[in-house]
């Protein structure tokens, strides 16, 4: 790494692209799970990847971290995460799942190493975000809760100074105190201009309101890749009298549900102010746009 | 303490961190276990010393010093040197308990060394560092084959010493001076260099087996212990099955001696004194005219156990195959670690 110090340590600028794929392919034996995804994530983003079940998420944050074999082209902060994993992985960090924290390590340990070993490590930061927790240096992680553990693995990986930020599901299993906690000292003390994190959750309403971009993934492809801004513009949703039913149907909607003998239509790119005339126009939560989005899933 | 002061080089010095995340993880087996073995051996030895004493005193026998300080001054040459040569066998075989849980010890910790940490997923964890895959499994072999033996020859000397101490305090209050007779810093310096030398003898000879369980511990989804011995055994008798039905050129022998021998029993310190070269040694020793047979087992060791039978394996061509075979299944091991990460528990 140090032959080549121009491209590993440059400053990111607004449009280096922190991950970019061209017709990202993996098939296992019997299922395809990425099918020809093309994919560019700019800097300085919150970009959600959100999909069912066996969609092909964890799929593609594998090959994004280095971790799985794919076909077609991916470059992650320009490296090939394949061949250059070590290197990639001083600026990338991840967390892969909750609980992944080895039982037996001490959490005095757990600092010391991961200092001895990451370069852009801050100690200082890590014990600061440690002392705002119960957690105690002489703990095994084996004596910790759940979200203590989370507490501990993301002080850990917040105190690296890295460009790239990939979370899978990292709240799964935790209480609503501990989830909102997460996220909001994600935001607060480590999310700024330079950095790029990408998130797969369920948990869907708790993300949104952090995203800056939003992908829905289904059978291995994108079936939606925008900024929450295109978003906001692209999809509304019109609750409707029954008086106007059809008209709002002869616009095609993507879903239609009932709420208290009105129904809500939901509309992709159609002109607000023509669907104002239906009826009270909101905008759409990114859980109702999913479920419409993936109509049909486990059918 | 901290190897980020002894060494700046960057992968130096994570191999450093990787090797201490071994110790850390399985100090019950590098450590522990060494020092619960020599600590039960000299409470046997204790335990014999005061059972010697109250059964003396309860028949009214009374040991004086008289007869074994007599017997050191008014020993032959010869004698003496039999008693030093027997008094070395004796240092060496105290450490046969310790040598034989550091086998076990070794042999599950590479089982699960690439194993373990899948199926409870924290192989994730450390993905999410920049450690390279090499440096991972290497720092596995180097905690098997130099920091857990190093450990155990620690322990073992730390046995010896305790033995002779308590040897000595004992015959001492009993007014008899064995001094002279049991501290004879040569022999006790050459047998630890003995221990320590048998360290990187015993790496080179037990890479077939680390390689071997390494690689087996790499990539199995579930059960390694199955896949590492059963599957072997299996293939053993295969092979003897088919011999006697097609006889081939190579008898199944073969297969059980240098396949299945090696990558099932090479990690046993010291097994390697038994390969084909150190058998001179032993030839060498059992054409002697003892006629004492006990006399004749201690030469025996210590015919097994010089330095010209140790050293005269680094020319014997089955531990220079055996070691390129065992660097070959370590490579594939990190091969394969590269792209599993998954196991069932």
């Amino acid at each position: 790494m140090d032959a080549n110090p121009s491209s590993a340590d440059e400053p990111s600028s607004a449009n280096e692209l922190i991950v970019r794929a061209r017709g990202l392919t993996k098939r296992y034996a019997t299922t395809i799970a990425l099918d020809h995804v093309d994919l560019d994530i700019p800097a300085g983003r919150i970009v959600g990847l959100i999909g069912p079940n066996g969609a092909g998420k964890t799929t593609a944050l594998k090959a994004i971290l280095g971790l799985a074999e794919f076909e077609g082209e991916l470059s992650v902060l320009g490296r090939n995460p394949r061949t250059q994993r070590t290197d990639l992985m001083q600026q990338v960090c991840f967390i892969a799942d909750v609980a992944v924290l080895p039982r037996w390590l001490r959490v005095g340990d757990a600092v010391d190493f991961v200092e001895g070993i990451h370069p852009r490590f801050s100690r200082e930061k890590c014990e600061a975000f440690l002392a705002r927790t119960k957690i105690k240096p002489t703990q095994r992680v084996r004596e910790l809760s759940k979200g203590m553990v989370v507490q501990l693995h993301l002080a850990l990986v917040m105190a690296i100074d890295a460009k790239l930020l990939v979370l899978d599901e990292p709240t799964l299993g935790l209480d609503i105190l501990y989830r909102k906690e997460f996220y909001q000292s994600l935001l607060n003390d480590y999310f700024d201009e330079n950095k790029t994190i990408i998130v797969t959750t369920h948990q869907v309403e708790e993300v949104e309101h952090i995203l800056t971009d939003l992908i829905f993934i289904k059978d291995g492809k994108l079936v939606l890749n925008a900024s929450m801004d295109q978003v906001g513009e692209r999809y509304s949703e019109v609750m409707v009298g029954p008086d106007k039913f059809d008209a709002a149907r002869a616009l095609r909607p993507l879903s239609e549900r009932q709420v208290f003998g009105k129904s809500i239509f939901l509309f992709d790119g159609v002109d607000q102010a023509q669907l104002a005339q239906l009826g009270e126009l909101h905008k759409p939560s990114i859980a109702d746009l999913f479920v419409a989005t993936m109509k049909g899933t486990y059918a | 303490m901290n190897p980020n002061a002894i060494t700046t080089n960057p992968s130096l010095r994570t191999f450093g961190w990787l090797v201490k995340r071994e110790y850390w993880e399985h100090r019950n087996g590098f450590l522990r276990a060494p020092l619960i073995i020599a600590a039960v051996l000299i409470f046997i030895v204790l335990a014999a010393f005061i059972t010697a004493d109250v059964t003396a005193h309860r028949h009214g026998i009374n040991i004086s010093g008289l007869n074994i300080s007599q017997l050191a001054e008014k020993m032959s040459p010869e004698a003496a040197e039999k008693f030093a040569l027997g008094l070395d066998a004796g240092m060496l075989g105290m450490s046969a308990p310790i040598m034989v849980g550091l086998t076990f010890v070794m042999f599950f910790y590479l089982l699960g060394a690439l194993y373990d940490d899948r199926r409870d997923r924290s192989v994730l964890f450390f993905k999410s560092l920049p450690i390279s895959d090499v440096s991972t499994v290497l720092s596995k072999v180097a905690a098997a084959v130099l920091l857990a033996p190093a450990i155990a020859v620690v322990a073992c000397i730390a046995l010896q010493l305790a033995f002779l101490i308590l040897t000595s305090i004992y015959a001492l209050l009993h007014g008899t001076n064995v001094l002279p007779l049991l501290w004879r810093p040569t022999h006790l310096f050459a047998i630890w260099f003995k221990l320590v030398l048998m360290i990187p003898l015993n790496a080179l000879w037990a890479l077939p087996s680390v390689g071997w369980l390494l690689l087996c511990s790499s990539f199995v989804r579930s059960k390694p212990f199955l896949v590492a011995v059963l599957l072997p055994l299996l293939v053993g008798f295969v092979v003897g099955w088919i011999n006697l039905m097609q006889s081939l050129a190579l008898p199944s022998s073969w297969y059980w001696r240098y396949i299945f021998g090696r990558i099932e029993f090479s990690l046993w310190p010291g097994s390697w004194l038994f390969s084909s070269f150190a058998n001179n040694a032993i030839n060498v020793s059992n054409s002697g005219d003892n006629i004492n047979i006990g006399m004749a087992k201690t030469d025996f060791l210590n015919a097994l156990v010089s330095f010209d039978s140790m050293l005269g394996v680094l020319a014997s061509p089955e531990l220079w195959i055996g070691a390129v075979a065992g660097v070959a299944m370590i490579a594939a091991a990190i091969h394969f670690r590269r792209s599993r990460t998954e196991a069932y528990s």
